[in-house]
C-alpha cells in the first residue's frame, strides 16, 4: 500500500493521519466541516447523509470524551451507531483485534471509528479490510498510542482558521508532553501541510522526542523564551502517570516551568487563542483564570470538533471503493 | 556410498579455492577434490554445471522452538527449511521453553535432530538457570551434553556481579559466552530504533546507546575475566566501531550480525509492517553502511539468519503487540549472496567466495566446529546453489512454519539445488 488513506481515485478511503494528508482533502474536510457547524444549532440536529449505515464505535483504550463526539457525529448525519468498549469484551477473553473486526464485518459494518493504545493498529485494520476485498468498510482512527488523533489534529485547524483565517503567517506553540502525544504528532503534520511556517515545540528536555527538527519543528525549553510573539498555543494534557517519577519531579514543579499562566500569556501576541485538547488539568498544565479567560476557545473545539467529525464520516462514506 | 559432483565451480573459502573442481565423497568425507583418489567408482554423479558447489552453511542463530513452542515451528518442519536453505550447520539458541539449562533437555534435542538426519543441531546452553540472571549452570555437564556455549538469548544480565562470575567460569573451562548486547534499563520495551521514524510514528524507541553501555561493560568484564565472547546481533555503527576498537585491543571477541539487518533500515517499517519488527531493531542507512562494511574488513565475523519463526496468532497484531522476529534459514544463502552483489562486489575481486565465509568456514570458527570447509577428510556437508537463479519470496512456499519476514514478496537471487549433509543427499530441488 503506498498511501493506505487513499483510494485509486486519490480520495480519502480511511482517515488515519493527517501525514500526509493532501491539502486538498484538509480543506476539503474543513469546508463541509464549516457547513456543518449550522446543524447544531437547528431544532433539529440531523441531516441524512449517512442514513442506514452502521457505525462501530470500537474502543480498545477507555476514552468517554472522544467517543461520544464521535457518538453524536454520527447520530447528527442520521447513521445508526454502535459502541464497542473491547477493554470489556472481546479482547480479554482473548480474541485477537482481526477477528474482531472479521466479526464485526459481518454484521455489515460500514465505518469502524478505532481507538487503540498500540501505534498502528488502525493500520492493520485497513490493511486486512483491503486483503479481504472489503473496500467499503472505512476506518477512522480516534486515536493510536503515539501516533496519531487526525479528527482532533483536524478540528484543532478548523479552529486556528475559525480565529485566525490565514495559516501563513502564524507562529504555533505546542505546550508539554509532546514525547507521548498523539494530538501534538497530527497538529504538527497538519500545520506543516497547511502552510504554517513556525511550529514550536515547548517541554522539558525529557518530555521532547528526538528528530522534532526533522520534522521542520523548532523546540524550546524555556517556557517565556517559545511563547514571544505567538499567535496560538496549544497545551496539552500531561497525563497523572506521568507527573512524578522518572520524567518530572513533580506537578507542581512541572506548573512552575510549564504551566500557562496569565503573566506567560503575555508573552504571546495579544490576540493569541489558547487551545486544549481536553480533558485539562488546572494548576498543572493551565492556569484557570487562562481556562476560563478571553483568550481561551478551548470549548468551542469542541463544538467545531462534532462538525469535523461529521464531515470526516460523511466524506469517507460518500467514497466508495 | 561415493559421490561425484561434477562441472561446478567449486568454492572453500577455507582453503581459498574458487574454481571448476569436481569433488569426490567417499563415505560421508571429502576424498578428493579435482581428480578422483585411486579406485573410485560412483555411485551417483551430479551434475553442477553452472551451478556453485560450496560448504554446507553454518547458522549462528536458528531457533527451532523446541522444546516448548511447537504451535510456532517443529524440528521437523524447521530442519526442512536448513536443507532448502542449504544450512548443514546450526546453532540453536537456549531461549526454549523450558530454558536449554539442564543437559537432560539438550540430550534429548540432540537425540531428536539426529533421528531426523537432516541438519546438525549444535545447541548453546543457558549462561544462567531459566536466564534469569542469578544462578550460573552446570556449564561442564551441559557441555557433555553438547552445548557449544553458553548464552543468555534476548534477556541481559540486569547483574553485573553475576555476568562478570558467569565469564570467570566460562573461562576455566574455555568456553565462549555468547551475549547480545543490549542494555537491561536503557530501550527497555522499545520496539523501534530511536530516531526521527520512532518519533513521527510514536513507537518507543530502543536507542543505539542501549548496545554500546552494554558492550562497554562487556569489554571490561573480559578485561578482567579474559572469557572468550561471541558477540550476536550488533546493530549499529556505533556498535561496530567499539567491537573494532576491542578487536585491535587484542580482546578475545567475535561479533555476528542479523543477515537482514545487512539490507533492512528502520524505514521498512513502512505503515506498521509487524514483518520488520525484529530483536534488535532495524537502525538507520548510516548503521547499515557500517554492518556492510565491518562484514567486508573482517570487524564482523559472520552472518546468521536470526531464524524465529512467529506464527499469524503473534504476528498479524499491531506493531508493537507483535512478537519480534522473522523466518530466515531459506533466505540466508540469498541475502549473503545479495551482500556480495550489492556490496561486496564493488570492493572486492573474491566477493563470492568472501561473502560464503561469513556463513560457512568463519561461523564454523567462532562456534568450534569442525565444519564449513571442504577440505580432504573433513564431513561432506556440502551445499549446491545456481547463483543466476531468482525466487520471489512467498511465505506458503517456505518449508518452515514461520511464514513472516519482511522480506516478502521481494526476487531474491541465489537458489539452493542440493543439499549433502555428510554425504548424504538431504534436499534435492525438482527442476521446473
Amino acid at each position: 500500500m503506498l498511501n493506505p488513506q487513499l483510494n485509486k481515485h486519490g480520495e480519502l478511503q480511511h482517515l488515519l493521519t493527517t501525514e500526509g494528508l493532501p491539502k486538498a482533502i484538509v480543506n476539503q474536510i474543513l469546508d463541509t466541516a464549516s457547513s456543518f457547524v449550522s446543524v447544531s444549532d437547528r431544532e433539529v440536529k440531523k441531516v441524512p447523509l449517512m442514513r442506514g449505515k452502521s457505525v462501530f464505535n470500537l474502543f480498545f483504550e477507555n476514552s468517554t470524551r472522544t467517543r461520544t463526539t464521535f457518538e453524536i457525529a454520527s447520530k447528527r448525519l442520521s447513521a445508526d451507531v454502535i459502541n464497542l468498549n473491547i477493554q470489556a469484551s472481546s479482547a480479554s477473553k482473548g480474541e485477537s483485534l482481526l477477528d474482531t473486526i472479521d466479526n464485526l464485518s459481518a454484521m455489515h459494518a460500514d465505518m469502524f471509528v478505532v481507538r487503540h493504545s498500540q501505534s498502528g493498529a488502525p493500520y492493520l485494520i485497513a490493511k486486512h479490510l483491503h486483503d479481504t476485498k472489503q473496500n467499503h468498510v472505512h476506518v477512522v482512527n480516534a486515536g493510536d498510542g503515539r501516533h496519531a488523533h487526525p479528527t482532533q489534529g483536524l478540528l484543532d485547524m478548523y479552529t486556528i482558521r475559525h480565529y485566525k483565517k490565514d495559516f501563513s503567517n502564524l507562529t504555533v506553540a505546542i505546550v508539554g508532553d509532546i514525547l507521548h502525544s498523539r494530538v501534538a504528532r497530527s497538529d504538527i503534520h497538519a500545520l506543516t501541510t497547511l502552510g504554517v511556517p513556525e511550529i514550536r515545540a515547548i517541554g522539558p528536555h525529557t518530555l521532547l522526542p528526538g528528530g522534532l527538527d526533522q520534522l521542520g519543528v523548532r523546540t524550546f525549553t524555556n517556557m517565556d523564551e517559545g511563547l514571544k510573539g505567538v499567535d496560538v498555543i496549544i497545551m496539552l494534557r500531561l497525563q497523572n502517570e506521568r507527573m512524578s517519577g522518572a520524567l518530572l519531579p513533580s506537578a507542581q514543579e512541572y506548573f512552575k516551568s510549564y504551566g500557562l499562566t496569565p503573566e506567560r500569556l503575555a508573552l504571546a501576541k495579544p490576540d493569541a487563542i489558547v487551545m486544549h485538547p481536553g480533558p485539562m488539568n488546572r494548576g498543572v498544565e493551565i492556569d484557570s483564570a487562562v481556562a476560563d479567560g478571553p483568550q481561551a476557545v478551548i470549548l468551542p473545539q469542541v463544538t467545531f470538533g462534532i462538525a469535523v467529525r461529521m464531515a470526516v464520516m460523511s466524506i469517507l462514506a460518500g467514497n466508495q471503493g | 556410498m561415493k559421490l561425484h559432483i561434477k562441472n561446478g565451480r567449486l568454492i572453500d573459502p577455507a582453503n581459498k579455492i574458487d574454481g571448476q573442481h569436481d569433488l569426490f565423497i567417499v563415505d560421508g568425507k571429502v576424498a578428493a577434490i579435482g581428480s578422483a583418489p585411486a579406485g573410485f567408482t560412483a555411485d551417483r554423479s551430479i551434475d553442477a554445471s553452472g551451478l556453485v558447489v560450496a560448504p554446507g552453511l553454518v547458522d549462528l542463530s536458528a531457533r527451532l522452538r523446541e522444546p516448548g513452542y511447537e504451535y510456532k515451528a517443529t524440528l521437523e518442519s524447521e530442519m526442512q527449511a536448513a536443507m532448502q536453505g542449504g544450512v548443514t550447520s546450526l546453532v540453536c539458541p537456549p531461549d526454549t521453553d523450558p530454558v536449554l539449562d539442564e543437559p537432560g533437555l539438550v540430550e534429548m534435542l540432540k537425540h531428536r535432530a539426529r533421528g531426523l538426519n537432516q541438519a546438525n543441531v549444535h545447541p548453546l546452553g543457558a549462561l544462567t538457570m531459566g536466564l534469569k540472571g542469578e544462578a550460573l549452570t552446570e556449564m561442564a555437564e551441559l557441555t557433555e551434553a553438547g552445548c557449544i556455549g553458553f548464552a543468555q538469548a534476548e534477556v541481559p544480565i540486569t547483574d553485573t556481579t553475576v555476568l562478570l562470575r558467569a565469564m570467570q567460569y566460562a573461562k576455566t573451562f574455555g568456553y565462549t559466552v555468547w551475549l547480545r548486547p543490549q542494555d537491561a534499563h536503557i530501550g527497555r520495551g522499545g520496539i523501534a530504533h530511536s530516531g526521527p521514524l520512532a518519533s513521527r510514528l510514536g513507537l518507543s524507541g530502543v536507542p543505539v546507546m542501549a548496545e554500546t553501555i552494554a558492550l562497554h561493560t562487556i569489554f571490561e568484564l573480559m578485561r578482567a575475566s579474559g572469557a572468550r565472547v561471541h558477540l550476536c546481533r550488533i546493530s549499529s555503527a556505533a556498535g561496530i566501531e567499539l567491537v573494532r576498537a576491542a578487536k585491535a585491543e587484542g580482546l578475545p571477541v567475535s561479533c555476528d550480525v542479523g543477515a537482514h539487518h545487512v539490507h533492512l533500515t528502520d524505514a521498512d517499517i513502512n505503515f506498521f509492517d509487524s514483518n520488520a519488527r525484529v530483536t534488535p531493531p532495524f537502525r538507520s542507512q548510516r548503521d547499515r553502511e557500517a554492518i556492510r562494511s565491518g562484514l567486508l574488513d573482517g570487524t564482523v565475523d559472520a552472518l546468521c539468519s536470526d531464524h524465529t519463526p512467529v506464527d499469524d496468532d503473534e504476528k498479524l497484531l499491531p506493531f508493537g503487540e507483535a512478537s519480534p522476529g522473522a523466518t530466515g534459514l531459506e533466505l540466508l544463502l540469498s541475502l549473503t549472496l545479495k551482500w556480495a552483489d550489492d556490496y561486496a562486489g564493488q570492493h572486492s575481486k573474491d566477493a563470492l567466495s568472501l561473502a560464503l565465509s561469513r556463513v560457512t568456514s568463519e561461523a564454523a570458527r567462532i562456534a568450534g566446529l569442525d565444519a564449513g570447509t571442504l577440505g580432504v577428510g573433513k564431513a561432506a556437508d556440502v551445499v549446491l546453489f545456481d547463483p543466476a537463479a531468482r525466487w520471489e519470496v512467498n511465505g506458503a512456499a517456505l518449508a518452515s512454519q514461520g511464514k513472516h519476514t519482511p522480506f516478502l514478496g521481494y526476487e531474491m537471487a541465489g537458489q539452493v539445488m542440493a543439499t549433502i549433509v555428510a554425504g548424504h543427499v538431504a534436499f534435492e530441488r525438482k527442476p521446473h
